[in-house]
């Protein structure tokens, strides 16, 4: 069986500077697979590469078998992939509801005609976006504040926010870009129950970016290093833990 | 009184807004026949109303989407000269050409809004401003050098179709449109975009078409404001769109508040007033207008209602939401 997302020698360069190169990288369905690396290590660019956001230099990304490399983001995302963003980009001047709603209109099929003269059709797929965007926001804890500005949220909450809006275009695979960012111990590992919870209620299969050791070893399958845009290991979590290379890559090399 | 609260009690007074528009239209049905008001103060209030038109089409662009478009007064002198065409050659002297003339005057406006649009929005970035300001002076310098339509002269003896009667329809129409374009999922894309183009794009949100979209509308209405115009003043040129006629409009948009039909209603009916009221200071008027909006850009950029919406406005569905599932 072939991996729902392919990625399949990857080169990115902007001007002179190699961001990835001559990357490859498989995820199977189901699984949850970690990246990890120094910071400018290519781990953003990758995602940026996935969601269509740059076009690869060279090389293929497939999902579901289907090439998707050069696709606009829109249809990326149209094709299952939603992701979050490592410094949170939500719409802050529209509330929690209308943050989700956005991200649920692709499922929503009525014409600019039909949204002129607020037909029938319209208004009965308003309505059920307005009804399956509160019933998502629920279990993040975010039902209560749903008329709030989403920039008017805690730090905590319009992280959960940006979950549930990716989890509103009902991907198959959700791409979490450094999840944990700016949270303590305790809040990583609440994080950490968190996410797991989401992976089976969503069935999700899962790639995250994340420096907290202790999320990526407790919840990823498989993980990928990356340094200088290249592959230096791939492997369980045991394995990386075990790996010379890796322990170069992040403290330096031994003399 | 929190928010609400404040939505609940004012959802009582949603009948407010049809008797308000009904009693509009007695009024202006009765104005028309008995001499109610003189005709200064009926051609004051039709002003009003196509620059209630020109200020919403405008927040659009400029409000909801966050781009800058400084060329509405060019899509008005499309629609205008497009509609007083058709009044005054193809088909003259038929009142009922009226209706369609300002139609055309509006379609002509958004096919060409379309095509700048679909240049425009083809990269990212604010070149909008600039090809806008572009396009103003090519539409002028175009009918300035077309003999059929008159030349720099301009086109004269145009019928005075535009009564209050018609001049409320247009202002119902397009705030009905352009309301329930905004709360669409179109309208949601348009608002996502100006608050993050990438996210939205990452979101589904096919950004391109949503601009475009927002735009052709944009344009259509304004082309309506520009025919209603010509069948106001009866008389057109090049120099009565002009970047000062951009800039007016400007003015009521963001005196009124970017992103909020309240707000370029009052921004509209203020300005005109204004106008109007300073109209014995001459050429002054041209120092307090810009003056007013260097003012409002220091102390309250988002204008008087900046993102804040009457009640009136907001679809039934988003106030009586389903609170328990």
């Amino acid at each position: 069986m072939s991996a729902l997302l392919e990625i399949q020698e990857v080169t990115m360069r902007f001007g002179g500077l190699c961001a990835i190169a001559n990357c490859s990288l498989d995820v199977e369905a189901g699984r949850t697979h970690g990246i990890i690396g120094p910071n400018g290590a290519g781990k953003t660019t990758l995602f940026n590469l996935i969601t269509g956001i740059y076009r690869p230099s060279s090389g293929d990304i497939r999902f579901k078998r289907e090439s998707i490399s050069g696709l606009r983001p829109n249809r990326v995302a149209a094709l299952g992939i939603a992701r979050t963003f490592q410094n949170i980009r939500l719409f802050k001047n529209l509330t929690v509801l209308e943050n989700v709603r956005v991200a649920f209109d692709s499922q929503l099929h009525y014409s600019p005609f039909a949204a002129f003269f607020a037909l029938p059709r319209q208004a009965r797929d308003e309505r059920r976006s307005i009804e399956e965007s509160l019933r998502l926001l629920r279990p993040f804890g975010l039902a209560e504040q749903a008329d709030s500005l989403a920039g008017e949220l805690s730090y905590g909450s319009q992280r959960r926010l940006e979950i549930a809006r990716a989890l509103a275009l009902k991907p198959g695979l959700l791409l979490l870009d450094e999840p944990a960012a700016g949270m303590n111990t305790a809040e990583t590992a609440t994080l950490t129950e968190f996410l797991r919870w989401v992976r089976e209620e969503f069935r999700l299969t899962l790639v995250l970016i994340e420096h907290h050791m202790h999320l990526v070893m407790n919840l990823c399958d498989r993980i990928t290093v990356l340094d200088f845009g290249q592959t230096i290991a791939e492997g369980t979590p045991k394995e990386i833990r075990d790996n010379p290379r890796v322990i170069e890559a992040y403290l330096g090399e031994t003399e | 009184m929190s928010a609400r609260e404040l939505l609940a009690s004012a959802s009582r007074w949603r009948w407010a807004l049809p008797a308000l528009v009904a009693g509009g239209l007695v009024f202006a049905l009765v104005s028309e026949n008995y001499p109610v008001i003189n005709s200064y103060t009926q051609f004051v209030l039709v002003t009003v109303g196509i620059n209630i038109i020109l200020s919403t089409s405008l927040n659009l662009v400029n409000g909801y989407m966050g781009e800058f478009s400084v060329g509405h007064a060019g899509f008005m002198s499309l629609g205008a000269y497009a509609s007083a065409v058709l009044t005054t050659k193809w088909l003259p002297d038929i009142p009922w050409a009226f209706f369609p003339s300002v139609l055309f005057g509006g379609m002509v406006a958004a096919s060409i809004g379309f095509l700048l649009a679909v240049l425009s929005f083809k990269t990212r970035g604010d070149y909008l401003a600039i090809i806008t300001l572009a396009f103003l002076m090519i539409v002028k310098s175009a009918f300035e050098n077309i003999p059929y339509v008159g030349g720099p002269r301009g086109l004269l003896g145009i019928d005075k179709y535009t009564t209050l009667v018609w001049a409320l329809f247009w202002v119902v129409v397009t705030l009905w449109v352009i309301r329930n374009l905004i709360y669409s999922k179109f309208g949601r894309a348009v608002v996502a975009i100006r608050e993050d183009e990438i996210a939205a794009n990452a979101m589904g949100v096919r950004t391109r078409e949503a601009k475009i979209l927002a735009f052709v509308v944009s344009s259509f209405f304004g082309g309506v404001a520009g025919a209603l115009f010509a069948h106001q003043i009866q008389f057109i040129n090049p120099s009565s769109f002009d970047i000062i006629k951009s800039t007016e409009i400007l003015v009521m948009v963001y005196l009124g508040g970017i992103g909020s039909l309240a707000g370029s209603i009052l921004g509209a009916v203020i300005f005109t007033f204004l106008a109007q009221a300073l109209q014995p200071l001459g050429t002054w008027r041209m120092v307090i207008m810009p003056l007013i909006l260097v003012f409002l850009m220091l102390f309250r950029p988002r204008g008087i209602m900046g993102f804040r919406e009457l009640i009136w406005f907001l679809p039934e569905r988003e106030l009586s939401r389903p609170r328990e599932l």
